[in-house]
């Protein structure tokens, strides 16, 4: 699937999704379905996601609460099991390494930074306990003064004090401790980093310091990010590409300026249209029709198409197959049709 | 409570931390909870130095002077200033008799609840953590242990053991037997609260930081989870001290206990308990009293802990 959009860039991509579903099996338990005559049920948290990250690169998944990019977070770190496709790392198939050293030659190179800075450290540990953890699980510790010289290296690059190691985790603000989050994901001097969601539990303005602390990382070592956020206007500062996501399938991906000029998917457009704008003030908006479906049930088709403003009878029974582009790709009839009128949204300020 | 000079010289020292924490300050500011420590304290010093302490050696035949026996306390006109708390029938003195039978009372128990700590947390640990039939297993269990009141379990057994233990071991080895009974009497408690927290922490996303670098899950357990879940399980553990006393007691109330020859508080009471109605009260009623202000001090420390470690009440 994603194929062509490998053909298309020379270099190879560090991290390839490939049709990727993971589904949960949310039944009752066995007694009370045989009592109650239920069926099995499957929640499709994601269901057949393909993308492709390039190598120094920022990949986003946007979408709604529940559309399944926090799982796939998890997926790619091996927190969850993907129930089908596969996950490439480096060209590896991460399912293929499955004696313990290969499995964490390749858990080395990753790491992951997580939504909310108050429960992703352990509140007994100290500062410096927490980020030299990945090093000493991974062997990379020497000796103890080693250790210590890079905690207080990794906390001064994340803009902490190196004084700071000897302190818990709740005599940080909120701001900090993702710092320090990020110092522990550095230990193990990673080259992907997937973050959750990393600024959406902290204030507006500690969140631009925590962003441009990833991009200087990333300018500086040549991190490679999978980020995850429900913000647009985040998401279009900091990505290189961005994936749309709804109902656990993947709508659109495009380049921030292409999305934000041109978007191709409905939903897409509906995610612009509520980003609030100072321009905006006072004028009409359209309101978001509907609440997105349950995902145990979702509808037939496009799984869009009851709050799609473009939906006709081929939207409700066929799923839209994916259209690929040279830098992107769209999964929408509408838009395979030519029947999507043109854009009128600008990019966020 | 600290003065300036400590405070100055070493701000981030552990004594110092400790002396101007919030636990220290809700301790000192409450009476009871400062009389029930030093209540305790007392207990468990002239436990551990009781040979020193206790004016007699209870346990020596050569000392005992079966003329002395019945000796009522020293305050009423028969009494002897020899034996303040007067003696028993076979003219051992009171008071050294109790310090050394708090003393097993308190190892018995101290050991009792270590014991069901240490196999409840762990296999609560397990359940929480591992979910599925290793749960299901541990919990149903607990669960059918729960429905059999403690004592009886703890009598359960002390038969088995009984029937185990050859005849000329078995005085030797009651107290190990007494320990087992009440520790694998009271594990399910532990083990249900244990669980519950480890349910709430094993979501929580440092579990899941540390699974991304691939630590193994009994580390895990161990080094990240237990940690969070030991709060509540010290406080049950308090007050699980003063009930494995109580039971203890009982047990050895009922015979099936430590024997005569190394009494604890509640062979002291059933030993006693004989003499009630010859007018002999002295004998039951010191170590009872004994028995409910050592009970009553640790419940009472017990419940301060337990409100003091509740963020939520503070």
């Amino acid at each position: 699937m994603s194929d062509r959009l490998i053909a298309t860039s020379p270099e190879p991509a560090l991290l390839e999704l490939e049709n990727l579903s993971k589904y949960f099996d949310v039944s009752k338990s066995l007694l009370n379905r045989t009592i109650e005559r239920l069926p099995k049920q499957i929640l499709k948290a994601v269901d057949g996601v393909s993308f492709s990250i390039k190598p120094g690169q920022t990949f986003s998944l946007v979408g709604e609460s529940g559309c399944g990019k926090s799982t796939v977070a998890k997926l790619v770190v091996g927190l969850h099991k993907p129930t089908g496709g596969q996950i490439r790392f480096d060209g590896t198939n991460v399912a293929d390494a499955k004696s313990i050293a290969q499995n964490a030659a390749l858990r080395r190179r990753w790491q992951m930074i997580f939504q909310d800075p108050y429960a992703s450290l352990n509140p007994r540990w100290r500062v410096h306990d927490i980020i030299a953890e990945p090093m000493r699980v991974f062997g990379l510790a020497g000796s103890s003064t080693e250790l210590s010289k890079r905690v207080s290296e990794l906390l001064e690059q994340v803009g902490l004090s190196a004084m700071d190691g000897e302190k818990y985790p709740h005599e940080f603000s909120g701001g900090q401790r993702q710092r320090v989050s990020i110092a522990r994901a550095l230990s193990s001097n990673p080259e992907f980093l997937v973050c959750d969601e990393p600024t959406s539990a902290l204030d507006v303005s500690v969140q631009a310091q925590i962003l441009n602390l990833m991009k200087d990382l990333q300018r500086d070592i040549g991190l490679t990010y999978l980020f995850i956020s429900h913000n647009l206007a985040v998401v279009y500062h900091v990505a290189d590409m961005i994936g749309v996501m709804y109902l656990g399938r993947m709508c659109e991906i495009a380049t921030p300026q292409d999305l934000f000029r041109n978007p191709r998917h409905p939903y897409t457009r509906l995610l612009i249209d509520t980003i609030p704008d100072l321009e905006m003030t006072g004028k009409a908006r359209e309101p978001v029709a509907g609440e997105v479906p349950n995902p145990i049930n979702p509808p037939s088709g496009c799984s869009f198409h009851p709050r799609c403003p473009l939906a006709n009878d081929r939207c409700k029974s066929e799923i839209p197959k994916p259209i690929h582009s040279a830098t992107g790709m769209v999964a929408c009839h509408a838009a395979e049709e030519g029947r999507l009128p043109a854009p009128q949204t600008v990019a966020p300020a | 409570m600290l003065d300036e000079k400590t405070a100055a010289k070493a701000p981030s020292g552990f004594v110092h931390r400790f002396m101007d924490s919030d636990l220290v300050y809700s301790f000192l500011r409450s009476p009871v909870v400062v009389i029930s420590f030093i209540i305790t304290a007392l207990y468990f010093l002239s436990a551990a130095f009781a040979p020193w302490i206790a004016p007699h050696n209870p346990f020596d035949p050569a000392s005992l002077d079966l003329m002395e026996a019945f000796t009522p306390p020293a305050w009423t006109a028969d009494g002897s200033m020899k034996f303040i708390l007067g003696t028993d029938d076979q003219g051992r003195d009171i008071l050294s008799t109790l310090i050394f039978g708090s003393r097993i009372s308190l190892i018995v128990g101290f050991s009792a609840v270590l014991f069901s700590v240490v196999l409840g947390v762990g296999l609560g640990l397990l359940a929480g953590y591992a979910g599925g039939w290793a749960e299901t297993i541990v919990m149903r269990f607990a669960d059918v242990q729960l429905t059999i009141p403690a004592i009886l379990v703890a009598l359960m057994i002390d038969g088995i053991a009984r029937i185990i233990v050859p005849v000329e071991l078995r005085d030797e080895m009651s107290i190990y037997v007494l320990i087992l009974a009440i520790g694998v009497s009271d594990w399910p408690r532990y083990a249900r609260v244990t669980r519950g927290a480890t349910l709430v922490e094993r979501n929580k996303e440092y579990v899941s930081a540390a699974r991304v670098i691939g630590v193994h899950p009994i580390k895990i357990m161990f080094q990240h989870v237990l940690p969070n879940v030991m709060g509540p399980v010290l406080v049950m553990g308090t007050i699980g001290l003063a009930l494995a006393i109580i039971t203890e007691a009982t047990l050895s109330f009922l015979g099936v206990g430590v024997p005569p020859t190394q009494p604890s508080l509640g062979t002291l009471i059933r030993v006693g308990n004989n003499f009630l109605f010859s007018g002999e009260w002295w004998i039951t009623l010191f170590p009872s009293l004994a028995l409910v202000i050592l009970v009553l001090a640790v419940n009472l420390l017990g419940d301060w802990l337990r409100d003091a470690l509740n963020p939520r009440l503070r």
